[in-house]
């Protein structure tokens, strides 16, 4: 095997595969990157037995072959080398790397162990791999990280007609976005839960490659329980997590509210964080709203307090109600829009919050469920 | 309780002398779980009742004083007991009679002065200094105190009178059994510098053999030398501590509420187990306790702990810390259980322990609430069942997996009439379904 290619090409495509590398391997190869040469291409892949990354590179080929190499060694050489072309070549059981002056040797490992990477299941659809990336970061900011709880850990893609929704709740919150796509079937019904970490790396970096992201689901058979994204020259599957009992979360949302507040969001933002500096890990802030706006405070009676006022919109009685700070800051920034309408119940049931228009009304297809804190049980 | 009487009695320490600085009193009662057997079977008096864990691992909770006289001492094992004692009388300890006689003589304490820092469930430090002009002089109210626990309890208790709380405990082990005992001020060192070193507080078996190869082995010499050698010997913080112990010096007042760091309930199997759902039957049982507690002391915690001992005395400790603190028995299990099995470790265990950690007061504590929680949920339930047991005995509600044979374990407790599977079967709340 021989090459020459873009340093940046290489880097990109090395990083991107070597993120998805096991840091304690159960054995060795997988601790690799395979590089392979066929058809004036390099074919670039990782794969931990749950996930695997595959990428494409243009490359100018000298010769076929392939060689597995330390991918995070790689990553790191590749990322500090000089903006100039890299030539790499497998010599015996060697990879060498010429770029500019500087010279690496690389010990390989033997490629006919390492595992064959799982086939990408049939495409189910296509969506806009901007529009993509944009719904998986909404979302997956509430899903859970605490693996006792793998169901939680996971984003749920709802694929149903042209609607594909997708929700993630880590039990205190809940986003919900539905966005539209392409679907190959269009009587399609099914639902995945796919690890919520893998798809925000993998959509995000899809997304600025523009274009149209394939999303490839086994429905049964071969690839059952895995699922596939493909975008540009990246290909990435992935195991499912076990979603049958997931619950019925759209329920959560209530059907009408007591009371509305309308408020800008970048000015709330800025205002908890500034108040949320008193509040403790684990403690909350209160937001106490009434007909002259909004008091956002943190702190007790006998720690450091801080208080804030900003204008707001409010209809409904006057509320009191504790949020975890992080959790609201995430939502807010979710939205997507310059205001966040707030519908609330009260001040023990979860608030819905939504990106309100510029008519004020509650623009459709994003909603983040945030469920308060109970001062003095 | 405990430590023995001194070899040779200071001729003039007693009830007398001028106790106008001695406004701390220790009350301790004598030999209590053996003292409230004796009360309640009256040709017990006289005889060496011993009362505590009866099974073959048990330890003595408590002796009379005619079963010490053959050298049993509490928290010696139960065999031991017997081998020095064989015609000792053996009893288990019945807690509940101990927890009532306990509370009753916590009330009277109380209603001396509210100054009342209970030790533990037979001893307590009263500071009297505010109760003179009301009850009289220190001597005069522990004399009160005494008689009114003896007249409407029926049972021996001992009161050290001192000016600080480490001198009141060593007087009242000095008045043992059934006596009263004053430092006066002015007295405190005569009292004082003739004990042995261990008499300190805080001075173990290891300390003792570090000060003695100092050639110190009364106060009287920890309190003569420079602070600077007792350093060399015990360490900054400890010689600090002994040399003002020993001269008299305890700068500890009495604290209404201690702040307890961790609440924990453990058991010593008879013999040891291996059996999963035995195991897990204990686990509940031992965080019914806990729980039970915490929720008694309006606390919650937030880190859950297990210990297990295993049959070759290898000893283990787990924990995880929850997103909120609890107070619920549910979850308290939930997250003992889950530590236990997570060990993956199937050897037979000789103890099993659960402790709840990182304590904050239940009230003005804030709660993360999760979607679809019921407002009332588990924490309802136990307070409910909380409530039935502090008014009808600890028998009437509880996990349906701890029953055996639907028989109530313990005495009393249920109202006349009801059958003991009503008393179970048809609880209002049962924390059981699940374990």
């Amino acid at each position: 095997m021989k090459f020459r290619v873009e340093r940046d090409a290489l880097a990109d495509a090395v990083a991107w595969t070597a993120k998805s590398l096991p840091s304690r391997p159960s054995v060795p190869v997988l601790a690799g990157v395979m590089l392979r040469v066929a058809d004036g291409r390099l074919h670039v892949s990782g794969f931990d037995y749950e996930v695997s990354s595959q990428v494409d590179v243009e490359v100018q080929a000298d010769a076929d072959g392939a060689a597995l190499v330390s991918g995070r060694l790689l990553a790191e050489i590749t990322k500090a080398l000089p903006a100039k072309p890299v030539e790499i070549a497998a010599v015996g059981s060697h990879l060498e790397l010429v770029c500019g002056s500087a010279r690496f040797t690389l010990p390989t490992m033997p490629v006919e162990d390492y595992p064959t990477l799982p086939d990408l299941p049939q495409s189910a659809g296509t969506v806009d791999a901007a529009t993509f990336a944009s719904a998986v970061a909404q979302v997956a900011i509430a899903a859970g990280r605490d693996e006792t709880l793998p169901m939680m850990t996971g984003v749920r893609l709802e694929l149903n007609g042209s609607t594909l929704a997708l929700l993630a709740t880590d039990r205190y919150r809940l986003a919900v976005r539905e966005i539209t796509w392409s679907p190959a079937d269009e009587d399609v019904d099914t639902t995945a839960l796919v690890p919520a970490r893998t798809l925000a790396d993998t959509a995000k970096t899809m997304g600025p490659l523009g274009g149209e992201v394939t999303i490839a689901l086994a429905t049964a058979g071969a690839g059952e329980g895995m699922i596939g994204f493909a975008g540009g020259p990246r290909r990435t599957t992935s195991r499912l997590l076990d979603g049958q009992s997931y619950p019925p979360v759209r329920s959560l949302f209530p059907a009408s509210f007591n009371a509305e507040a309308r408020v800008p969001v970048s000015a709330l933002v800025e205002v908890v964080k500034r108040v949320s500096l008193v509040a403790e890990k684990a403690t909350p802030i209160r937001l106490t709203f009434g007909e002259d706006g909004l008091v956002v405070e943190a702190g007790g009676t006998e720690e450091a307090r801080a208080s804030e006022a900003l204008e707001a919109a409010f209809t409904g009685d006057a509320l009191t109600i504790a949020f975890n700070p992080q959790y609201l800051i995430d939502g807010l920034g979710a939205l997507g829009s310059a205001t966040a309408l707030f519908g609330f119940t009260d001040s023990f049931k979860p608030a819905v919050l939504m990106p309100c228009g510029d008519d004020g009304e509650a623009v459709p297809g994003y909603r983040y469920l945030i469920m308060p804190i109970r001062v003095g049980r | 309780m405990g430590r023995e009487r001194g070899g040779r009695e200071e001729r003039d320490f007693g009830p007398d002398g001028d106790d106008s600085g001695a406004p701390i009193l220790h009350v301790d009662m004598d030999a209590f779980f053996a003292s409230v057997e004796v009360r309640r079977r009256p040709e017990l008096r006289g005889k060496p009742v011993i009362v505590g864990g009866t099974g073959i691992r048990g330890v003595v909770s408590s002796a009379s004083y005619e079963a010490r006289a053959f050298g049993v001492r509490s928290a010696m094992p139960t065999s031991r007991a017997r081998a020095l004692c064989p015609q000792g009388i053996f009893l288990p300890a019945d807690f509940e009679a101990v927890h009532a006689a306990s509370t009753a003589v916590m009330a009277m304490c109380r209603d001396v002065t509210p100054l009342v820092e209970q030790l533990s469930v037979d001893e307590a430090f009263l500071d009297v200094s505010g109760a003179r002009r009301l009850l009289g002089p220190p001597v005069r109210i522990a004399t009160d105190l005494r008689e009114r626990i003896a007249r409407e309890l029926g049972l021996p208790s001992s009161i050290g009178i001192a000016p600080t709380k480490f001198l009141a405990k060593l007087g009242s082990t000095r008045a043992k059994p059934n006596g009263l005992l004053l430092i006066p001020h002015d007295r405190v060192l005569e009292f004082l510098h003739p004990l042995p070193i261990t008499a300190l507080w805080g001075v173990g078996e290891k300390a003792a053999e570090r000060l003695q190869r100092f050639g110190l082995r009364t106060v009287a010499d920890v309190a003569n030398t420079p602070i600077s050698l007792l350093r060399t010997a015990v360490g900054d913080a400890a010689a600090h501590h002994l040399h003002e112990l020993a001269s008299g010096r305890d700068p500890r007042t009495v604290t209404t509420t201690r702040e307890e760091k961790s609440v924990g309930a453990e058991t010593t199997f008879d013999v040891d187990v291996e059996d999963a759902g035995r195991l897990r039957k204990t686990l509940l049982a031992l965080s019914g306790q806990v729980g039970g507690r915490l929720r008694a002391s309006g606390q919650l915690g937030r880190t859950v702990a297990i210990k297990v001992r295993f049959a070759d005395f290898r000893t283990i400790s787990r924990s995880r810390t929850l997103g909120d603190g609890t107070d619920v028995t549910k979850e308290i299990f939930e997250t003992a259980w889950a530590l236990y099995t997570a060990l993956g470790d199937t050897d037979p265990i000789r103890l099993i322990g659960v402790r709840v950690e990182g304590l904050a007061a239940a009230a003005g504590t804030a709660r993360q609430l999760a979607f679809g929680e019921k407002e009332r949920g588990w924490r309802e339930a136990e307070q409910a069942v909380d409530a039935a047991a502090s008014r009808f005995g600890q028998a009437v509600v509880g996990p349906a997996s701890l029953l055996k044979g639907g028989v109530p374990q313990r005495r009393g407790g249920r109202r006349p009439g009801e059958t003991p599977r009503d008393a179970h079967g048809d609880a209002p709340a049962n924390p059981a379904a699940g374990p």
